[in-house]
């Protein structure tokens, strides 16, 4: 009996050596399934390495969109000898397994109960290249040809793609089709193809793009208007600064002198990094800088400075896993704390936590705005899901009537005519003092920033009250940006209840799945994600109405929670928490269980409406 | 320190400068630092040589980063806009600011601790940048504001305030700055204004990163019996004994001397300085031989002071970024956004 046929909706695992070249080719497989209308979610799942060790590539095909990893493996391409046995046992029962059969292998390394697919790839590579390099290349180009008459994915799409990547460059398009039709032809003539598993073209992508968070946070920088980055090369944060050099050497060049509407250093250290963002911001330009945890933590000091002189910054934290080096190619949410209450003293940080990389490229314009408006750090925090992951998403969007909201500037004409400057006076009752850049006027509105306490009008003091003035009204401001960062998105479960899930950031791309089969189970939960710090009076609306909330995080201590507490007095007996901290991306099925059992245990059933 | 406010009037017949400015513009606050402290006479010839310079003060950017050097930019320069950053990292803050607006003057004022101890990377870094810059070290081979504690440009033997010897090999920042590749590397004293003005001077009106190592007696953390920088150690080794009358008297100390010479000075701490005046066929354009005659004037127990070097046709980081002429700070939306059509482009580039 043949398995029965399972369309837009399996899980490929390309299991590769680090520094192949299979990259190429495991992005043109998931390109090409997109291309046929199917959304996919892809992965790499890699190692801290230049070259040798083992790296994943992971393509979850689902006609449905879910964005998360589902779990589990249909069709595992095993071309990595190192991770056999692990790759082999990591294929779902009734699955296949593709491999290189060029040298036979003794049945006791295979599974009985999964179907295995081998191809010589290296016999063939040999007859056909002499060259080593081309002979590892196209290995991958052949595999990629076999999975297209497995999978039945239409040969047509590949080659489209190919002439894209090799646009005026004949003889590499010719080549590359050449080894993707040996792959092709030779899974045509000796397999039953398609096998169960296939793509069926769909309609299901739209207008959505494929991309990663980084590109998109870059692209977004160049939109809202920064001019200076500075940074330092750090997993998985280097991406966002290279695709900004990118991004400006296409869009900010200037079309006659070819000169450069912005300035890019890479910085000795993250250090240097903020402190080149502080002196930008504070002679006026839109600057930024890149890092993860652990240059968060090499910041810290400047990061107070420019909370209590009021520098606008914006840092881009793609989280990674773990304290000290720890997980540095692998995934958390755990730098909330570090960054929400960065430096000594009392402090207190805007936050911002787009969920994927349309809300990266959004939110990255908007942290100038904000960094201006409010003029403190804006912190947007993405993580290594977000940031190296490609996605598919909705498309980037921009209103040309948009402006730069420079926030408070006091201008040669404003002292001009007499308008009393106070670099830490509050005008408007807001918290929000004004500024002025450097070099504005002759004889008014120059002023001392300095990390030492000073009064209203800038001058420095060591008195007690001038001090609890000044940090007031750094509350104040903070209060101001309740109403400033993004909204929580609010979503009513289907049926009324008591009880409600938070989450935030990449988290995201396995709630709405989770969400849906919860529901199936007859669990309802009201919904708030996440989208900002400090908290929005929605925020403690929410909580407020609702008897217990599940608190899902990728951290081990519950970051977000303890802000929750600390922030909003919440009974920390409402919030349950459910934590995922593998470095993995967290998956629906590990959301669904959780939730599950511990909504058992806490006995939620949906509520039977109270007639009025 | 005085507790006296400076008046804010002033003599009508006091000298205008070309753009109308007097002395006074170029002043800051009251100094807090200790009566006759080396740091005051720098900002005094800082105040004169940006107003014989004929710069309008505001546009001058003045950073610093922590210890008695750093809290300096409050007494000159009050038109200017300034910023004390955090210890050891002025260099990083100027960077920034200096990308995103060429068209300032940005002088940054720095101390032995916070550029050759804390921030000996940042002072490293900013140089191989060749960031348009003053960049001052007011060096008194000591940690002032702490009370005393050896910095790294401390010479080595030498005997703290508490008894302590120095076992380190002190740090000379202009050796560094030329090895990092600074084009305007001086060395000055802040004793000798008439020597020290016209580098300042110089500097400012050097394109690339400039240097000046401004030796800056401490009047009192290193005034005690054992130290080579004593006064007692002074007037038993050296003729200098005699300016003996400003350390009690806590005046400026102020040297002239015709070039060629090399002279004793007593510092304010009672060390002894040997200045040596460059030669007349000194040339300040070979970097090599500036490192090479440094060193070996050293080895002697001198400290050479003047213009070291200067590259002859600099450039620096904006000619090296190819940078717009314009500010950065200055573009607009029109300049700096590309709009929906490009995104439109980018969004179909990515399906």
């Amino acid at each position: 009996m043949s398995p029965p046929v399972r369309i837009n909706d399996f899980v490929v695992k390309f299991a590769n050596v680090n520094g192949s070249g299979s990259a190429s080719a495991n992005g043109l497989f998931a390109k090409a399934v997109l291309r046929m209308g199917v959304p996919v979610a892809a992965r790499n799942i890699f190692p801290s390495n230049i070259q040798g060790l083992p790296t994943w590539y992971e393509v979850r095909v689902v006609e449905d969109g879910w964005r998360g990893r589902r779990g589990g493996v249909d069709l595992m391409v095993a071309m990595n000898p190192q991770t056999w046995e692990k790759d082999v046992a990591e294929v779902d029962a009734g699955g296949y397994l593709f491999y290189d059969s060029t040298k036979p292998l003794p049945p006791s390394r295979f599974r009985d109960d999964v179907t295995s697919l081998g191809i010589p790839l290296t016999g063939i590579c040999n007859a056909e290249y002499t060259d080593a390099r081309q002979r590892q290349l196209f290995k991958n180009i052949i595999y990629l040809g076999a999975l297209s008459a497995f999978l039945d994915i239409d040969p047509a799409e590949i080659e489209k793609l190919f002439g894209e990547q090799y646009k005026g460059k004949e003889a590499l398009l010719e080549s590359n089709r050449k080894a993707f039709r040996m792959g092709r032809d030779y899974a045509l003539a000796h397999f039953e193809c398609p096998l169960p598993i296939r793509v069926k073209r769909s309609n299901r992508v739209g207008d959505r793009i494929f991309i990663d968070g980084n590109s998109a946070a870059a692209l977004g920088s160049v939109y809202g208007g920064a001019t200076v980055a500075a940074w330092y090369p750090i997993t998985p944060s280097s991406s966002l600064a290279e695709a900004f050099m990118s991004y400006c050497r296409k869009f900010r060049t200037d079309p006659v002198t070819k000169q450069k509407r912005y300035a890019i250093l890479q910085a000795e250290d993250e250090l240097a990094s903020i402190g080149m963002v502080i002196g930008a911001a504070w002679n006026g330009a839109r600057a930024f800088t890149t890092t993860s945890g652990p240059g968060v933590s090499l910041m810290q000091e400047f990061l107070g400075l420019a909370y209590f002189a009021e520098i606008p910054v914006v840092l881009f934290d793609v989280q990674r896993g773990s304290p000290s080096t720890g997980m540095p190619t692998r995934t958390q949410q755990a730098d909330l704390l570090s960054c929400a209450y960065a430096s000594h003293g009392d402090t207190k940080h805007v936050l911002l936590l787009p969920e994927d990389p349309t809300e990266s490229f959004a939110f990255a314009a908007q942290a100038f705005d904000l960094a201006d408006r409010l003029q403190t750090p804006i912190f947007v925090m993405l993580d290594l899901d977000i940031g190296m992951q490609d996605w598919l998403c909705e498309p980037f969007a921009w209103d040309d009537s948009r402006r730069m909201d420079r926030g408070k500037i006091m201008t040669a004409a404003d002292l001009d005519a007499g308008r009393d400057f106070g670099r830490y006076l509050d005008v408007e009752g807001d918290g929000i003092p004004y500024r002025t850049y450097p070099g504005t006027h002759p004889t008014k509105g120059s002023y001392f920033t300095r990390g030492t306490t000073k009064d209203r009008y800038a001058r420095y003091t060591e008195e007690g009250v001038a001090y609890v003035d000044n940090m007031q009204r750094l509350l104040r401001k903070f209060d101001t940006a309740k109403a400033l960062v993004p909204a929580p998105v609010i979503r009513k479960a289907a049926k009324p209840t008591r009880s409600g899930v938070i989450w935030f950031g990449s988290t995201g791309a396995a709630m709405a799945e989770a969400l849906a089969a919860l529901e199936l189970d007859g669990i309802h939960v009201d919904q708030m994600r996440l989208r900002g710090f400090p908290f929005a009076d929605a925020v403690h609306e929410f909580i407020a109405a609702h008897d217990r909330i599940f608190l899902v995080e990728q951290n081990r201590d519950a970051q977000m929670k303890a802000l929750l507490v600390n922030e909003c007095g919440v009974d920390p007996a409402r919030l349950i928490s459910v934590l995922h901290y593998d470095g993995t991306p967290i998956t629906a099925r590990f959301i669904t269980r959780e939730i599950a059992e511990k909504a058992r245990l806490f006995n939620v059933t949906p509520l039977r409406r109270v007639a009025p | 320190m005085t507790y006296l406010a400076k008046p804010r009037i002033h003599h009508p017949s006091l000298p205008k400068n070309a753009l109308g400015f007097t002395h006074r513009d170029y002043e800051g606050a009251i100094s807090t630092l200790c009566a006759g402290c080396g740091h005051d006479s720098i900002s005094s010839a800082i105040i004169q040589a940006f107003f014989e310079l004929d710069v309008a003060p505001h546009r001058v950017a003045k950073l610093s980063g922590i210890g008695c050097s750093s809290k300096t930019p409050t007494y000159f320069l009050g038109h200017s806009h300034g910023f004390n950053s955090v210890h050891g990292r002025m260099p990083s803050v100027l960077t920034g600011a200096a990308l995103a607006n060429r068209d300032l003057i940005y002088l940054g004022v720095s101390g032995d601790g916070d550029s050759a101890s804390i921030g000996i990377g940042q002072f490293a870094h900013v140089m191989r940048r060749g960031v348009n810059m003053v960049y001052i070290v007011e060096n008194n081979g000591v940690y002032g504001l702490t009370k005393g504690q050896f910095s790294a440009t401390a010479d080595k033997g030498s005997k703290s305030k508490r008894g302590v010897i120095n076992s380190d090999e002190p740090i000379d920042l202009a050796m560094l700055a030329l090895t990092l590749g600074a084009t305007f590397v001086a060395r000055g004293f802040s004793g000798d204004k008439e020597q020290l003005i016209p580098l300042i001077k110089a500097a400012v009106m050097h394109r690339g990163a400039a240097f000046i190592d401004v030796v800056s007696p401490c009047v009192a953390f290193n005034n005690h019996a054992g130290s080579t920088k004593s006064y007692d150690y002074v007037r038993e080794h050296n003729d200098a004994v005699n300016r003996l009358d400003f350390i009690s008297s806590r005046d400026e100390i102020t040297t002239s001397y015709a070039p060629g010479e090399t002279r004793s000075v007593t510092l304010h701490d009672g060390g002894t300085v040997r200045l040596h005046k460059l030669n007349t066929d000194y040339d300040p354009s070979d970097r090599v031989g500036a490192m090479s005659f440094i060193e070996s004037r050293r080895a002697a127990g001198e400290v050479v002071t003047g213009l070291l070097y200067l590259h002859p046709d600099s450039t620096d980081m904006h000619d090296a970024l190819e940078t717009v002429a314009a500010p950065l700070n200055a573009l607009t939306d029109a300049d700096l956004v590309p709009g929906n059509g490009a995104l439109a482009a980018v969004n179909a580039s990515l399906r």
